[in-house]
């Protein structure tokens, strides 16, 4: 039964290029103060455009409803639960929006003189070292946009690293379990990519790994808790394996949101690591973006972080440009301020102490999950998880329904559905991570939904087949969009 | 806690369920020796009235009140208040990636239509639904142009943004893909051609240039082209400076657009987060990064969007992806999406114009170095007097003066870089001009 939702109105929308009428507008500007110039005269005949043709007009009114007409077609965390595995959707506080939206900090230009950007210096510096604390690392650059982004500089400053040493050697290590960024971002790096494959409990197999680490190995790159939400319970051993050959430990940190306050990644072998702020520090993902990736590392590769970084003289902050073995910039100015602030307002929010409560509270609430849905779906890799939990299809798949339609029709309950088909190592995935921002209500309508699901798969798998009934948009011609692309309005 | 939505016995009932005493249980399989044995060394949490009064403090120690002619990639420009409106919207800022299209057709449709402007502003068949920022879409864009053409060897004109060409030379390096820079003519500031034919060579993947370029200068990209494309290479248009697309002709014969979009609506934030474009020719559609949205159907027949074409991206390709681009800008997007509709097809000449009225009043009073036609910025000097010193005396006026370019320019390290747009008053600009003269 679905006892989350029922069926309302959503009003239909067109694009809005067919809501536009030539001379409609929703702007005004002020008079000039000075004189108008002539575009032809000032900027030569050729370089001057006659319209943006196509482009639209509409007026204020319009714009208004047309965005928030589209806003209603949304699933969001404002709405309830958002069990996508390793994203870690969890409750995005709004004081966080106020604060970076204050003026002295929303409009600081970053070539504005250190001496009139000292506040914001101040905030870097403070999330710096409040996430080498959490980290239990040396150093914490802020400049990389994305999780993704931060892989790259954190495998560049292991390349330098090992250049310096006389060989940067050929090869990244990756378990089969990993994000698909990892070997995207390892090749980026000049790196080839060696798959490392997980043993039956779904850890990473130390013997595999023994014999499979050479001297081309520059790093292994791991996820812990790896994606199945296990923590890899041999990593002192893997950290020393890898470091006996020379090679370097590079933590995918996305999943933070198990350790915080209660392991450290600089305290079990990892020599460098990101962190989605989007995710572990509740930065809102705003339909896809923006994150924010800092990257922290051990003593080692300090030298080698991008440059400009911040540093004190005498009371004040200031920009070192000078870095003389710096991997360079991976992006113009210091990284995603605006993400930045708002990921230490969530850290002031919490404390230390809190941290560590939000840490247990997600490993609570994928455990109960874990408990409810267990007798119900099958449980590949039975290792205790942590914030997450995957299961597979493997008992609905009998019945014609795989992970994908079962998602879909999650959708008909009032949820977004869990992450799907992800870790690739589980066939028919089901990766749920409900984050420490649920209550025992909405979990319990998600396991009833679930459950509720799994019986229908016995009954009538057709309703579930076809699924989602209740939304305005039916199932989506992917097959299609991908064959005939038509990726703008004409 | 305030985000933490239970009560203990809610958490009690929960633990009983799980079978175990106490939280702690749930982390016994923790080896030992990993455990951390301390609290972490943070103050405690904070409520919200202190959280607003310690960024309200920090903001304070930032310039306030403060006239600027700070450009240089990071533009001044008024914010339409529907665009803080409609991003606020908790269904846009706290939704996830649209992979599951039938709750996520907002998302998408915005997407849509933000690609299509893109398109329209650039001349361009095709643009994806966002990069980080500039920079970040140009070196992306030189990767993609060297897997297009097979070749390795980069050209960048010198008036392309220093830090661009800095993060380009990140990238490219590990790559094994020389990156060599091409001149300005130090009177125009406009792109040295000659220097640039004496360079390409057959082995030249792409040719870099901006326009307008650093130096706020309508360059000569037509040149540029026919050079490149002589040699086989692709030419890359970078934009710094969206407002001029307003005004300025797209540049037909780019074969890649890589932009950055933070003059619409984008506060500075001390540089970021931002939205960067990558704009190109439908023939090099697979050889693009980032999310792309398509238009299809739903199993009822009605319009209806998704993400496509995703067998370029990691998540699927992994290594042999054509980026690692996952996260992306996408609510910084919708912020373009929306200031692009309240400005409109009208609004945006006429923003371009006004800036361009400022800038050359500006200009009137501090006379430009290069004689290059320039949209809302360019470059100076006062004889006898260092940028410093004109910055000294400006600040003294509640005024932030142009960049120094003595950083990125040793050969200009008498000038600095100057910007105006409809957001600076004709007082200040005056207050400019006494300090220079």
């Amino acid at each position: 039964m679905i006892t989350k939702v029922r069926a309302h109105l959503s009003q239909n929308e067109p694009l809005i290029f067919e809501r536009s009428s030539p001379g409609k507008i929703g702007y005004q500007l002020p008079e000039l103060d000075v004189p108008a110039v002539d575009a032809v005269q000032m900027l030569g005949t050729e370089n001057v455009r006659a319209e943006i043709r196509g482009f639209p007009e509409v007026s204020e009114v319009e714009t208004i409803r047309h965005f928030t007409r589209l806003s209603t077609w949304n699933y969001a965390i404002d709405y309830g639960m958002y069990p996508l595995g390793s994203c870690t959707m969890k409750y995005n506080p709004r004081v966080n929006e106020l604060v970076a939206r204050i003026d002295g900090l929303a409009w600081a230009h970053p070539y504005q003189p250190d001496a009139l950007a000292q506040g914001s210096m101040e905030v870097m510096a403070r999330l710096e070292a409040a996430l080498a604390e959490i980290t239990g690392m040396d150093a914490v650059t802020l400049q990389p946009a994305a999780g993704a982004h931060g892989e790259l500089t954190g495998i560049l400053m292991i390349r330098k690293l090992l250049e310096k040493r006389g060989n940067p050697r050929k090869k990244i290590l990756i378990p089969d379990s990993a994000h698909g960024t990892n070997p995207a971002s390892a090749v980026i790096a000049g790196y080839a990519v060696q798959p490392v494959p997980s043993s039956t409990t779904g850890a990473l197999d130390v013997g595999i790994l023994e014999r499979i680490v050479d001297e081309d190995v520059a790093a292994l790159m791991l996820t812990n808790p790896n994606t199945l939400g296990v923590f890899e319970h041999d990593i002192l051993r893997i950290a020393d394996v890898v470091h006996a050959k020379g090679a370097l430990l590079y933590m995918d940190g996305a999943n933070m949101n198990a350790l915080m306050g209660m392991a450290r990644p600089g305290d079990f072998g990892v020599d460098a690591l990101h962190l989605n702020l989007h995710k572990t520090f509740s930065t809102p993902h705003g339909g896809g973006g923006p994150g924010a990736g800092p990257v922290a590392v051990k003593k080692e590769l300090e030298p080698y972080l991008p440059a400009p970084r911040l540093k004190r003289s005498g009371k004040k902050w200031a920009w070192e440009y000078q870095r003389k073995h710096s991997i360079g910039r991976v992006r113009a100015y210091y990284g995603s301020f605006g993400v930045l602030v708002r990921a230490l307002a969530y850290i002031l929010a919490h404390g230390g102490p809190g941290l560590r409560n939000v840490t247990i509270d997600a490993v609570l609430n994928a455990n109960y999950l874990r408990k409810k849905l267990e007798p119900h779906f099958e449980l590949p890799y039975t290792a205790p998880n942590m914030h997450e939990v995957v299961f597979s299809d493997e008992r609905q798949a009998k019945r014609g329904v795989r992970t994908g339609d079962f998602a879909k029709r999650l959708i008909d309950y009032g949820f977004h559905p869990y992450t799907v088909s992800f870790p690739l190592i589980v066939h028919g995935a089901l990766m749920i991570e409900p984050t420490e921002t649920e209550g025992k209500r909405e979990l319990d309508h998600f396991i009833e939904a679930m459950v509720s699901i799994a019986e229908e798969v016995e009954k009538e798998p057709e309703i579930v087949l076809t699924a989602p009934h209740g939304t305005r948009t039916s199932r989506v011609d992917e097959v299609t969009a991908a064959r005939k692309p038509v990726l703008r309005w004409k | 806690m305030r985000y933490l939505p239970k009560s203990d016995s809610e958490r009690r009932e929960m633990l009983d369920a799980c079978g175990v005493g106490s939280a702690e249980d749930l982390f016994s399989h923790l080896p030992e020796a990993v455990r951390l044995k301390r609290p972490l060394d943070l103050a405690p949490g904070i409520s919200e009235y202190e959280i607003v009064q310690y960024f309200r403090d920090r903001a304070a120690e930032n310039a306030n009140g403060y006239a600027s002619f700070l450009g240089a990639g990071v533009y001044s420009h008024f914010q339409p208040v529907l665009v803080d409106t409609v991003v606020s919207r908790g269904e846009f800022l706290t939704a996830y990636t649209p992979y599951q299209a039938e709750i996520a057709q907002g998302t998408l449709m915005a997407i849509f239509e933000f690609q299509t402007m893109i398109c329209q502003l650039t001349g361009m068949d095709v643009a994806n639904a966002s990069m980080y920022d500039g920079s970040t879409a140009l070196a992306e864009a030189a990767m993609m142009a060297v897997r297009a053409t097979g070749k390795g060897r980069l050209l960048v004109a010198r008036s392309v943004h220093p830090e661009y060409r800095e993060v380009l030379r990140t990238y490219a390096h590990n790559q094994r893909l020389p990156v060599e820079e091409f001149g300005y003519l130090a009177d125009a500031g406009m792109l040295d051609s000659e220097d640039l034919e004496a360079k390409i060579d057959g082995l030249t993947g792409a040719v870099i240039v901006q326009s307008p370029n650093f130096f706020g200068i309508v360059d000569r990209v037509k040149e540029a082209a026919e050079i490149a494309h002589r040699a086989g290479a692709l030419l890359i248009v970078v934009f710094t400076e969206a407002v001029s697309l307003g005004i300025l002709e797209p540049v037909a014969e780019a074969d890649i657009v890589a932009g950055e979009l933070q003059s619409f609506a984008i506060s500075p934030s001390y540089g970021g987060p931002f939205a960067g474009i990558i704009g190109t020719r439908e023939k090099f559609i697979r050889q693009m990064p980032g999310r792309l949205v398509g238009q299809t159907t739903d199993t009822r027949g009605n319009r209806a969007f998704c993400l496509t074409l995703a067998t370029r991206e990691q998540h699927i390709r992994r290594e042999k992806a054509t980026s690692n681009i996952c996260t992306n800008q996408a609510l910084i997007a919708l912020m373009a999406t929306v200031f692009m509709t309240v400005y409109g097809k009208q609004g945006l000449r006429q923003l371009a114009e006004q800036n361009l009225a400022k800038a050359h009043y500006l200009a009137g009073r501090v006379k430009p170095r290069f004689c290059g036609k320039f949209f809302n910025e360019f470059v100076a000097r006062a004889p006898g007097k260092t940028p410093d010193a004109i910055n000294k005396a400006l600040l003294r006026r509640k005024i932030i003066g142009g960049l120094p370019l003595a950083r990125f320019y040793p050969e200009l390290a008498d000038s600095m870089l100057l910007c105006a747009t409809e957001m600076s008053h004709r007082k200040d600009m005056d207050a400019v001009g006494e300090i220079f003269a």
